[in-house]
């Protein structure tokens, strides 16, 4: 069955499509946990109820994302030792220690506080079970930093020496955790967090405005949300123009993948904004562009001269098409963000943040882009590093296990079905909770996950939520 | 050299996996068992007497295997790819289980599918856990830092037996752990089946430690010649020491006793095996030594470990005395 495929090409697949349902839980639960830190503190410091409902509301949401990454996140610390052998035995005295680092500091953290987060509110009291959420934030943002480290050590490999066994070994840890792309990897991508996370609570907010349900409620979150996006989304478009700056530098035929460069330009390259990539005959088809921009954003001079992919031999050019799609993707995405924050902006100067539709349903919308921006940009990150896996020093085909296709071949079916199957059901569920209304929390329902320790109403104000909108 | 690191990390990596078999073993052990109990009042008590801290087992296991890769790469390297199929099992085992947890709560008309995940995927991580001890127990070939051996090498009579050992030991862990937390009916169905595990338990150990010295050379000469010998004595007898304050603890209702004697079975079997394999890693083909990362990989790493381990076991410790005690099943409800 799998005989016309080969073991690397399947590996490759698994990979791509096991870290590709990992991603898009932490991209989501990074931002939660901080979302949920912010809420439990406004509501210990200014005791109104709503931040209180909130919390609850987005806690049992919060469980399960968090526990999909979870499951899915073991998957991948034993994916590198079946299908990636060869690169853990070379690799492993780098990329091992730091994640052997994010596993102490950060995956303990988490799974430690988690519960008393969860179930413990009874039973430690409000400033402890605060103290667990935080811990819990902070976590998700230490994970982020090492695993960030470690692979943006793969794209921007220093700092090391190679072995008589062919292992990379360090050389200099400060070098190879501090590696040229980490500090922009990290800052885009808790960005990139913090982006999906506002932009779903957006969404959930709107729907709620839009259906009258709980106004209070919704409108608290639907207005947190839009500060987050106003804020945010200018700063990710900046910092993902210094990430690309910075990978020019590094790793520049990523970058001639992803401007479709295919020829060299002496004398100003054109941004190409779009074309159909034509890998075959080494050539944009159908392009739009517009002269001398690439080199004015990449140069920051009209006729500065940028090498194309010309100058690179074909086997060492990673897939053009497949890159340049996923980068416009992503950054058209991270304008349209940008957009719908200012226009958030632009109806709270004019009052209407809470009763403009339009607003509403454009957030709606809006919700699941902060994960098609997230996973097109580690598309375009990883497949424009290839055909390496350490950039520049050991190729993708040369770290595979000596593994027959057809075990990583079954086993790519097997968790293609199991994790369709089991993510689905976990989005549906996570869906369903979104679309009730956020309630008040000493009520009675089958909401929250009812343990141990059942949810403690604060005292509870009733009346505060009878009187409908917020004042402005 | 001074300090010998790769055996300082051996027994980091040793000590991991041995806090993943006993802690992630009584909540897959609770899952093992889900089915004996149809009712679904003693299904919720039983869930929530781990949901709080299953998270936190299963962490041991993502060190024990990121650790390896850490410290001893090669080893990483030839045993993941050995075990493919039983690796692959057990975590999709992993996920069905671990998603129940959530899951369950979310749904009236499916629970009983997410009740049929929980059940069904604790029983095959268990068995998967076991029967990839079993192969690396029976050994693995190495060739050019290459796993050389076949692909089925690991499904063997052998490995069949300690994959059902392992879900047995893991029942009794599961048993054991409910007789601690929980109260009334539930509790007594309990106790009952800890006694039924208890024995299953023994005899598998019996039958795991008569049989292994038989399958390797190297085992058979660490458990008969002196001076490792005064083991085969000492583990015999520690083992039944455990066995009966199990029993007692049962007979006498010392709810906690139970479920700390089958801990120390659990150690007992583990030193047991670890007594057979030293040094090797990957038996009987790689050493400790010559699986280790370079000293300066190991050295960095230590340092964490040295600071962050006991913080861990802190936390962990504080987490599991927030919820100490017996569970009130009237507590959560609704
Ligand atoms: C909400 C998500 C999101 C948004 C709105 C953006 N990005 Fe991004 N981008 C990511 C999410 C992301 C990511 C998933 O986080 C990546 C993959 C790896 C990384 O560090 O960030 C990424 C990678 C990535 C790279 C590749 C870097 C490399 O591989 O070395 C570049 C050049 C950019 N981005 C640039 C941009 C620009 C110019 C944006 C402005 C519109 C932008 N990104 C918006
Ligand atoms: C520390 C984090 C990461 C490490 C160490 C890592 C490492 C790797 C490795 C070893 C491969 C195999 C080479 C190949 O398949 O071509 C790979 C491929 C890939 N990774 Fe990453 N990765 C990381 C994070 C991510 C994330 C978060 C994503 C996004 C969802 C991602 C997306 C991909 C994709 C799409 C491929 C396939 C590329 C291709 O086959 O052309 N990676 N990565
Ligand atoms: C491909 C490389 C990756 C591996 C091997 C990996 C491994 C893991 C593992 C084993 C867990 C579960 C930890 C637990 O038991 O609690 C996990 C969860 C997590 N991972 Fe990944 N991960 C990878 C990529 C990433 C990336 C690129 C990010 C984000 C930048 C990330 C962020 C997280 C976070 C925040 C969690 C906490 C659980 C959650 O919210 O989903 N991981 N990861």
């Amino acid at each position: 069955m799998f005989e016309t495929f080969d073991a690397t090409l399947l590996a490759r697949m698994q990979f791509a499509f096991t870290v590709s349902f990992h991603i898009i839980f932490p991209a989501f639960s990074i931002g939660l946990a901080s979302y949920l830190a912010v809420l439990e503190g406004l509501w210990l410091w200014t005791k109104k109820v709503v931040y209180l409902e909130l919390f609850d509301f987005w806690k049992t949401i919060f469980a399960l994302a968090f526990g999909m990454g979870v499951v899915s996140g073991i998957v991948m610390s034993y994916q590198f030792g079946t299908n990636w052998s060869v690169f853990s035995d070379k690799v492993g005295p780098i990329i091992g220690p730091l994640m052997g680092y994010e596993v102490l500091s950060a995956f303990f953290l988490e799974a430690g506080f988690l519960g008393i987060m969860l179930f413990g509110r009874n039973r430690v009291g409000p400033g402890l079970h605060f103290f667990a959420t935080l811990m819990v934030a902070v976590g998700t943002l230490i994970s982020a930093t090492w695993i960030l480290s470690a692979n943006s050590w793969m794209q921007t490999p220093q700092g090391f020496a190679m072995n008589d066994k062919g292992q990379f070994i360090p050389a200099d840890w400060w070098a190879v955790i501090f590696n040229p792309s980490f500090p922009y990897r990290l800052v885009h991508m808790v960005l990139a967090a913090y982006l999906t996370t506002a932009l779903v609570v957006g969404a959930v907010g709107g729907l709620h405005l839009l259906r009258r349900t709980a106004p209070l409620r919704a409108g608290t979150m639907f207005s947190m949300a839009m500060w987050m996006l106003t804020l945010v989304a200018p700063i990710q478009i900046f910092a993902g123009d210094q990430h690309g700056l910075n990978t020019l530098e590094h790793q520049p035929v990523k970058v001639m993948a992803m401007e479709g460069h295919y020829q060299s330009h002496p004398d100003g390259a054109p941004l190409i904004l779009f074309g159909l990539p034509n890998q075959a005959e080494q050539r944009i088809d159908y392009a739009i562009e517009i002269p001398k921009l690439s080199s004015l954003i990449l140069k920051h001079s009209l006729d500065a001269p940028l090498k194309g992919l010309d100058t690179v031999p074909r086997e060492l050019q990673p897939p053009v098409p497949i890159v340049f799609w996923s980068f416009r993707i992503m950054v058209g995405l991270g304008f349209a963000m940008l957009g719908l924050g200012l226009w958030s902006l632009y109806c709270r100067w004019r009052g209407r943040l809470y009763t403009s539709e339009w607003l509403h349903r454009a957030a709606m919308v809006m919700g699941p882009a902060g994960f098609v921006a997230v996973l097109a940009g580690w598309v375009t990150t990883e497949v424009g590093r290839q055909p390496y896996t350490v950039y520049g020093h050991l190729l993708t085909a040369n770290s595979v296990s000596p593994i027959a296709a057809a075990a990583v071949g079954s086993s790519l079916i097997a968790f293609v079905i199991v994790y369709f199957l089991v993510f689905g059901a976990g989005t549906f569920y996570i869906l369903r909770l979104m679309s009730r209304p956020p309630r008040d929390p000493s009520g009675d329902l089958g909401e929250g996950p009812i343990r141990t320790a059942g949810i403690t109403p604060a005292p509870h104000v009733a009346s505060l939520h009878a009187g409908g909108r917020h004042g402005h | 050299m001074v300090i010998d690191l790769p055996f300082i990390w051996a027994a980091i990596i040793a000590f991991a996996v041995l806090a993943y078999v006993i802690l992630d073993g009584f909540d897959l052990g609770v899952g093992i068992l889900f089915p004996l109990f149809p009712e679904k009042r003693h299904r919720d008590v039983m869930m929530n007497s781990v949901a709080p801290v299953w998270d936190g087992n299963e962490t041991w296991l993502v060190l024990g295997g990121g650790g390896l890769m850490a410290v001893f790469p090669l080893a990483y390297a030839t045993i993941l790819p050995a075990l493919y199929a039983s690796i692959i099992a057990m975590l999709l085992g992993l996920i069905f289980r671990g998603v129940a947890f959530e899951y369950r709560w979310r749904t009236g008309r499916a629970q009983y599918l997410w009740n049929w995940a929980f059940a069904g995927g604790s029983f095959m991580a268990a068995l998967a856990q076991g029967i990839a001890l079993g192969a690396l127990v029976q050994g693995i070939p190495v060739a050019n830092r290459a796993y050389s051996g076949g692909w089925w090498d690991w499904l063997t009579p052998f490995s069949i037996a300690t994959g059902l050992a392992v879900v047995i030991g893991y029942a009794l862990l599961g048993s054991t752990w409910l007789v601690m937390k929980t109260t009334g009916d539930l509790r007594d169905k309990a106790r009952s089946l800890s006694y039924i595990a208890a024995l299953a338990t023994l005899a598998a150990m019996a039958i795991f430690s008569l049989w292994t010295p038989f399958l390797e050379p190297l085992y058979l000469k660490r458990w008969f010649s002196w001076p490792t010998a005064i083991f085969s004595i000492i583990v015999p007898l520690l083992v039944l020491g455990c066995f009966w304050l199990l029993l007692t603890g049962l007979k006498n209702n010392r709810d906690s006793r139970p479920f700390l004697a089958a801990l120390g079975l659990f150690i007992l079997g583990y030193a047991g095996i670890g007594i057979s394999f030293y040094p090797y890693i990957v038996p009987t083909s790689v050493t400790i030594w010559d699986a280790a990362a370079p000293d300066e990989s190991l050295g960095f790493l230590l340092v964490g470990a040295l600071i962050l381990v006991p913080l861990i076991l802190a936390y962990t410790s504080y987490a599991y005395w927030v919820f100490r005690g017996k569970i009130d099943p009237e507590e959560g409800y609704h």
